[in-house]
Parts: structure tokens; sequence; C-alpha cells
């Protein structure tokens, strides 16, 4: 079976590429099972986000 | 001989439209300005880095097709600039480092069991509806930050992913690594970047 560190691999990958059909299928049998690799999973793409605001920020509203 | 001044210096009526939209010009300023400041860690060697790839760059505008390349193009030059600068500082560690995975390998000792499992405290928490955070000025404070405590080589290949917005392939002919080192890097960065802003954020109740 996957471990969280493949899984977490796989996660992470999924922003940058589209995974296959078979790695699609083990990573959410493993993520259902795992609350760590899930929240993982949920966190990833909030970091892009994230990222994404970061960098559109007004330079000033940190100043305000 | 009867070419416009424009087409003189090689521009192209496509080219001079970017050049003449200041507020693309200026956000593209501003996110290379953030980038070099968090790479560099001194906004006045940040300014200057990116001064001289702005120069660099709109110097051979011709060669750009459009918005998405200009931004490519002056960010793989400021890239360069601030590899420069750090050269000069002997805080960049050398160019076959980045193949080396052992300086960080220790991570994933912490983070993980020798199956692979998460340890039992490194387990990621729920972080409720975290898009709230973004609405708060101390989060950005924590989340940069964050930014500045990754590696300087992780941070860098994360930053031109999720910032700059450049694709796999371009990082990696930027960087001179392999798509593998470059997953392997961005896989690293988001397990770190993750545990700091849980440590430091989400498990914190401070700001609620």
């Amino acid at each position: 079976m996957m471990n969280c560190k493949q899984a977490t691999r796989l996660i992470s990958e999924s922003q940058d590429r589209s995974l296959s059909l078979a790695e699609k299928m083990s990573l959410k049998v493993h993520v259902m099972m795992c609350t760590g690799c899930k929240n993982f999973s949920l966190q990833v793409p909030f970091l892009s986000k994230a990222m994404k605001a970061y960098a559109n920020r007004e330079d000033d509203e940190t100043k305000k | 001989m009867e070419k416009s001044p424009i087409e003189g210096i090689g521009l192209d009526a496509a080219d001079s439209s970017i050049l003449s939209d200041t507020a693309f010009l200026n956000d593209l300023r501003r996110q290379m300005v953030k980038f070099a400041t968090l790479q560099l860690s001194n906004s006045h060697a940040a300014e200057d880095a990116v001064q001289e790839a702005l120069i660099g760059a709109l110097k051979n505008a011709k060669s750009f097709a459009g918005r998405a390349a200009l931004k490519t193009w002056v960010f793989a030059i400021l890239r360069n600039k601030i590899a420069d600068v750090l050269r000069q500082k002997q805080r960049m560690v050398d160019a076959s480092s980045l193949l080396q995975e052992d300086e960080e390998g220790e991570d994933f000792f912490e983070l993980f069991d020798q199956k692979g499992f998460w340890q039992a405290d490194e387990k990621p928490a729920t972080w409720g509806n975290p898009q709230s955070a973004l609405h708060q000025n101390q989060f950005w404070k924590v989340f940069e930050a964050c930014l500045e405590g990754l590696p300087g080589n992780q941070a860098r290949v994360f930053m031109m992913k999720e910032f700059v917005e450049l694709d796999a392939a371009e990082i990696c002919t930027a960087v001179g690594i392999t798509t593998t080192n470059l997953n392997v890097m961005l896989h690293r960065s988001r397990l770190r970047l993750r545990e700091c802003l849980e440590n430091t954020w989400f498990l914190k109740g401070e700001h609620a």
C-alpha cells in the first residue's frame, strides 16, 4: 500500500501535472483512510491560492 | 530607412502595446520586487536587481510574443541577477548542490516514520476555513516569515512555480535541474510551508 510520504508526493505533483488514473486511484484509497494526508490534500491547493493572493496584494495593504 | 522609431529598436505593434501598458508593468515590477526581496532579504539590493533585470529585458523586447513571455523572460533575468548577488555574498550554495538531496533529507525522518507514515505529532491537522486568513494582515506576516524560512533552493523554485507562475519545464531549464529534482523540491517546500503555517498560525488561536 502507498505510504504517507508517497501520498504527499503525489498530492504535491498533482499541482504541477495531471496524475495517471492508477495514481489517482491509489491516492484516493490512501486519502480515504488517512486524515493526515486528507488534510494535506486540502492544504496544498490553499498554499497555491495563498501564493497567488500574496503576489497580487497591493504593497500598501501592509502599511494600513 | 523609412522605419518608424519603434520599428527601429525592434518592436512590433504588439510589443509596444505591452510596453505602454503601465498597469501591467507596475504589477510586474511589484511582483519582481517581492520576489527579489524574499530571496535577498535586502530591499535595496532587491530594487537594484529588479531595475537591472527590467532594463535588460526591455532592451530585448522584440523577442516577446506577449505578456506571459515577457514575464517569463524578466523573471529569468531577475533570477540570474539574484544568483549573481548571492554568489558575491557567498551565500549561494554550489549549483551542483541543487542535485544533492542529503542536506534536506533529514526532514523526512522527522515528518515520517521508517515505513513512510506520518509521525503522530507531525500529522497535518484540520485548518478549518483557511480562506478567511487571506483577509488578515497578521496572517501575511506569518506567511512571509514562513516563506523566508524555506531553504534557499527550495524557496527559489517554489516561488518560481507558485508566485511567478512559470511552468515546470521553464523552471527546470532556468535552474538546470530535472523534473524529478523539481518535484522533490516542490514536495519539500510544501511540506515545510504547511508545517510552518500550521504551527505558527492555524494551531494558534490568537487571531480568532
